[in-house]
């Protein structure tokens, strides 16, 4: 079943269904609705670190050094913790300066220099090329075993084949093609490939599951469990060095530790790894889900490693079969046909993904970083005056495209086969961990200038090119292979495998140790014995201090020259065309408040700014750089004057913090003085309000009494009867009148606090009869029944016990006044809770409405309408009680009371007081 | 800005105790012939850290203060 043809008609419908999708999704993102802005696809789009390498590769490595494999796979574990920190700080950075590529970022942190860019660009390429011939070479062999089914043979076996016969070339021009159309159809403002992400999301999962399918097969079909398969690996004394395996070699431990090391960097400065973390980032909240969904997608992918690995050990003898076609051969052997096209496809599935996303991201610098520069800077070309480049640009990315692959092809045909998968990979990773000085340190230490940042990238390459890509040459026959062995000119301290007479490590351990040195020590040294120029010192301030900026333009500030706003939006048009530059101009207007093209935007350094970063996001900071230049008289900022711009700025904005404590506290001030306000004015309406109910409250009784008294005055002939009578009321009238002014004179001495209180032990039940009985007649004349529900006996209270009768003869002559005549009745109820002593007067009359039951506790405020009826009291009683009760520490409300004959609802005022401390040793004695 | 900050630190003292768990000596400590459940005990040993420290990273940047 699984001839030629059967097997590349399913790559091609595979092929198909990725780029259906990435189809989908880009039109999706046209019409706003994002398919991937999902922290979901975002993890599963960093699972593009998995390649062909991880899918065949980590089973070979694990074959012949056990868990060697697993530091690779941990070390991205241990970076992505950082990256709440780290990636963050990277995302806000790259957003603001839109950034385009690795490259990119680095030559903008160091003063958008074109030559950092270029020498990024160029460690990136020769870098990544052997791990993209890897690709290659995993998915060709794959084809090539798969087609020979049922037998197992090593394409090794073939010989030389005819180039135009070689699987391995087709694989890279169909992936040339097939990433153009994915990459490149046309160009974006903001350098964002919805449509390959979502692509590269899928792959991701068809990967997992083709490896977790085939892991299952080898562990639970083919033997009978984990246990199973370790305990014959334990049986067989040929797998003794894959159980235990740190076994006393020296540098074993500081070969894990470096690997670990390593693939913590390539995990940021992977050039596809940056694509995918930080120009296609859509959302930095994503971050908080990637952290743990990474890692643990990386946990289940190497989950089944060790039982293919000890699986293809037991089945094939060493040598006939490669170790990294186990996860293929395994099921071949088994005859289980579609499982093994499965395999196939996994492995297509993560070769593609790292193509299609690593040449995207090498095009894109190669293009913005190496080839624009150079162009922009002949003269002759006069590229700066030609109408539309977005062609060219296009041009030349499709270009970079098809060369990187058929490079990769050119390594895999001449150097591919002298290194095991694993080998060819992390020379790949040891280039970009060059990036790692430059790129980390540029975003946490403002010292590092470009001088510095270039000597560390070179310095670094060229140790790496000497202890990794020269023995690489040279064991493929390139270079004689004395050279390794002896040294150059029989040098032994120079051997590229030894240098300085550093022995005992492994081959990648020895060079990072020596890169690392060489990159670090002249970044560091050369930053330090030069100092940058002003356009690196504004560079590495918005880098560095990115979360410390407000949100405004950052970089306009450093910016002073002329400009014409039709230029700039001329040269706009030129890279990204008619549409994106108006869109991007009325973006600027309405954050400006302006109407544009209506009014014209001042051609000043925000839009200038805001030009260059805009071309920035199309063609890359130096190449925009070079463009605005062009189009600007501008002059040039020097360092000193940068400088004070920076120190001005951190001076603004420690004045604008003082500034905000100083508002804060004014503020605070403001408000206290408000309250304090608002409190003197409702105590000077409570003056007027007093006086004017006083002497309204004085002149009733006075007017009754003056009109009577004239009477009397000038009627000398009015009968004795009627006389006494008068004379009655008059009395009457006066008393009322003393009584109010007593009151008056009672509430002032208390409120002034000036009132002699006399404290004695009182027994309430005591103070409540005497009331009660002093009352007696009142309530007999108005026909209302008394009801006393006093406990045998209370425990003391504290009080003056003047002053308490004067409370409950107010309450009760409240009750009586309010009582409806003729079946009132009255209820005073005297009980103990925990520690008060609390009285009870309950009446059945109307009773008072929730809104009234605080306020009539205030001076004179009477229920009712005091207009229509007349006041039935002086308005002065419930205050006193309330200063009274509250002097004695106790409290006094209101509430609803028994509902009364009539449906009313009754008032039931209640007040308490503390028992005294001693009154319960008292009882307990 | 403050709930970020913590966060960060959490995140960066559990890459700390990675580092130190996959590393020497702590590994040295578990490259032992012998097995657990069945498997080998520094594979036992690497893969439950492992899967033990994803949990405390999903914990970590997960967690609303």
């Amino acid at each position: 079943m699984l001839q030629g043809w059967v097997i590349a008609v399913t790559s091609f419908a595979y092929l198909g269904l990725l780029f259906a999708i990435a189809y989908y999704a880009d039109k999706r993102a046209d019409a706003g609705r994002s398919v991937i802005a999902s922290p979901y696809i975002y993890s599963l789009s960093l699972a593009v670190y998995a390649t062909a390498w991880t899918f065949y590769g980590s089973v070979g490595r694990a074959a012949s050094d056990g868990v060697g494999f697993l530091p690779i796979y941990i070390g991205p574990t241990l970076m992505i913790a950082l990256w709440w920190v780290v990636m963050r700080k990277i995302l806000r950075i790259s957003k603001e300066n839109r950034i385009t590529s690795l490259a990119d970022f680095i030559a903008a942190r160091y003063g958008k220099s074109a030559l950092i860019g270029g020498a990024v660009t160029v460690i990136a390429v020769i870098g990544i090329l052997p791990y993209i011939s890897l690709q290659l070479k995993a998915v060709s062999n794959g084809f090539l075993i798969l087609t020979q089914y049922p037998e197992i043979v090593m394409p090794a076996k073939f010989g030389a084949v005819p180039l135009m016969q070689d699987t391995a070339l087709w694989v890279a021009l169909i992936l040339a093609l097939f990433t153009i159309a994915f990459g490149t159809r046309h160009l974006d403002a903001a350098e964002h490939h919805e449509g390959m992400v979502a692509a590269i999301a899928f792959e991701s999962l068809v990967k997992l599951l083709a490896f977790l399918a085939v892991g299952v097969y080898v562990t639970f079909v083919v033997y009978d469990g984990f246990g199973d398969v370790f305990e014959r690996a334990a049986a067989s004394p040929a797998l003794a060095p894959i159980l235990t395996p740190l076994e006393g070699v020296a540098g074993s431990y500081s070969s894990w530790v470096w690997l670990t090391i390593l693939s913590m960097l390539a995990i940021m400065f992977l050039p596809r790894q940056f694509q995918v973390a930080v120009i296609e980032n859509k959302d930095e909240r994503h971050l908080s889900k990637a952290i743990w969904l990474f890692p643990l997608y990386m946990l289940a992918i190497n989950a089944f490693v060790l039982p293919i690995a000890i699986g293809g050990r037991l089945q094939f003898p060493l040598g006939i079969v490669d170790a990294d076609t186990y996860v293929l051969t395994i099921p071949m052997a088994g005859r289980e046909e579609l499982l093994a096209l499965l395999v196939f496809i996994g492995g297509l599935s993560a070769a593609t993904g790292m193509v299609i996303v690593e040449t995207i991201a090498l095009s894109t610098m190669v293009c913005n970083d190496l080839v624009m520069p150079v162009l922009l800077r002949m003269k002759s070309l006069r590229l700066t005056e030609r109408p539309d480049l977005t062609g060219l640009l296009l041009g030349i990315r499709r270009g970079a495209i098809v060369l990187l692959l058929l490079l990769g092809y050119l390594y895999f045909r001449l150097a591919g086969e002298a290194y095991a998968l694993v080998s060819i990979g992390l020379i790949s990773f040891a280039a970009v961990a060059q990036f790692a000085p430059a790129a980390l340190g540029g975003i946490f230490w403002k010292g590092g200038t470009r001088r510095g940042a270039l000597a560390g990238l070179v310095a670094g390459f060229l140790v790496w090119s000497y202890a990794l890509l020269l023995p690489a040459l040279a064991r493929s026959g390139w270079l004689p292979i004395g050279l390794l062995e002896r040294g150059p000119w029989d040098i032994e301290l120079l051997k590229p495998l030894a240098l300085f007479g550093l022995q005992g490590l492994d081959q990648i351990t020895h060079a990072m140790i020596w890169s690392m040195v060489a990159n670090v020590g002249a970044y560091v040294a050369v930053s330090l014995a030069g100092s940058p120029s002003a356009e690196e010192t504004r560079q590495a301030s918005l880098f560095v201090d990115v979360f410390r900026r407000s949100g405004d333009a950052g970089g306009a500030r450093f910016w002073r020259g002329k400009a014409s706003a039709p230029d700039l939006r001329n040269l706009l048009v030129r890279f990204v065309g008619a549409e994106a530059a108006d869109g991007a101009f009325a973006a600027y207007a309405r954050a400006r408040g302006l109407a544009w093209p209506r009014e014209p935007l001042p051609a000043d350094a925000g839009l200038v700014h805001h030009v260059e970063t805009q071309l920035a996001g199309t063609i890359g900071a130096a190449s925009a750089r070079i463009m605005v230049a062009a189009v600007v008289k501008e002059e040039a900022l020097s360092l000193e004057e940068v400088r004070t711009i920076l120190g001005e700025a951190s001076q603004v904005v420690m004045y604008s913090l003082q500034l905000e404590q100083k508002s804060r506290e004014l503020e605070a001030a403001t408000a206290g003085l408000r309250a304090a306000n608002e409190r003197l004015k409702d105590l000077d309406r409570l003056k007027d309000d007093f006086l004017s109910t006083v002497t309204h409250e004085l002149r009733t009784p006075l007017t009754s009494i003056r009109a009577f008294t004239e009477i009397l005055n000038q009627e000398p002939d009015i009968g004795v009867a009627q006389r006494q009578r008068f004379l009655g009321i008059v009395t009457k009238e006066t008393e009322r009148l003393t009584r109010l002014i007593n009151q008056v004179l009672d509430l002032a001495k208390i409120e002034s606090g000036r009132a002699d209180w006399h404290e004695s032990r009182v027994d309430m039940r005591e103070v409540v009869a005497d009331a009660a009985s002093a009352m007696g007649q009142v309530f007999q004349e108005r026909g209302i029944r008394v009801e006393l529900k006093l406990p045998e006996r209370v425990r003391a209270v504290s009080a003056d016990l003047d002053r308490m009768t004067q409370v409950m003869q107010n309450l009760l002559s409240n009750a009586v006044k309010f009582c409806s005549p003729g079946d009132g009745h009255v209820e005073i109820e005297l009980c103990e809770q925990a520690g008060w002593l609390r009285v009870d007067v309950r009446d059945n009359g109307p009773g008072v409405a929730p809104r009234d039951r605080e306020v009539i506790f205030d001076k004179f405020h009477q229920v009712g309408d005091t207009l229509t009826e007349k006041p039935q009291g002086t308005g002065l009683g419930l205050p006193i009680s309330r200063h009274i009760v509250e002097h004695h520490g106790g409290r006094i409300w209101v509430q609803a009371g028994a509902p009364g004959a009539h449906g009313s609802a009754g008032a039931c005022f209640s007040f308490t007081l503390p028992l005294l401390r001693d009154a319960a040793l008292e009882e307990a004695a | 800005m403050g709930e970020f900050e913590t966060r960060g630190q959490r995140l960066i003292a559990l890459c700390l105790l990675g580092c130190l768990l996959f590393n020497y000596p702590i590994l040295a400590i578990f490259n032992l012939p012998g097995t657990v459940l069945g498997i080998p005990v520094l594979y036992a040993w690497v893969f439950g850290a492992w899967a033990a420290l994803i949990a405390l990273m999903a914990w970590a940047a997960e967690r609303k203060d």
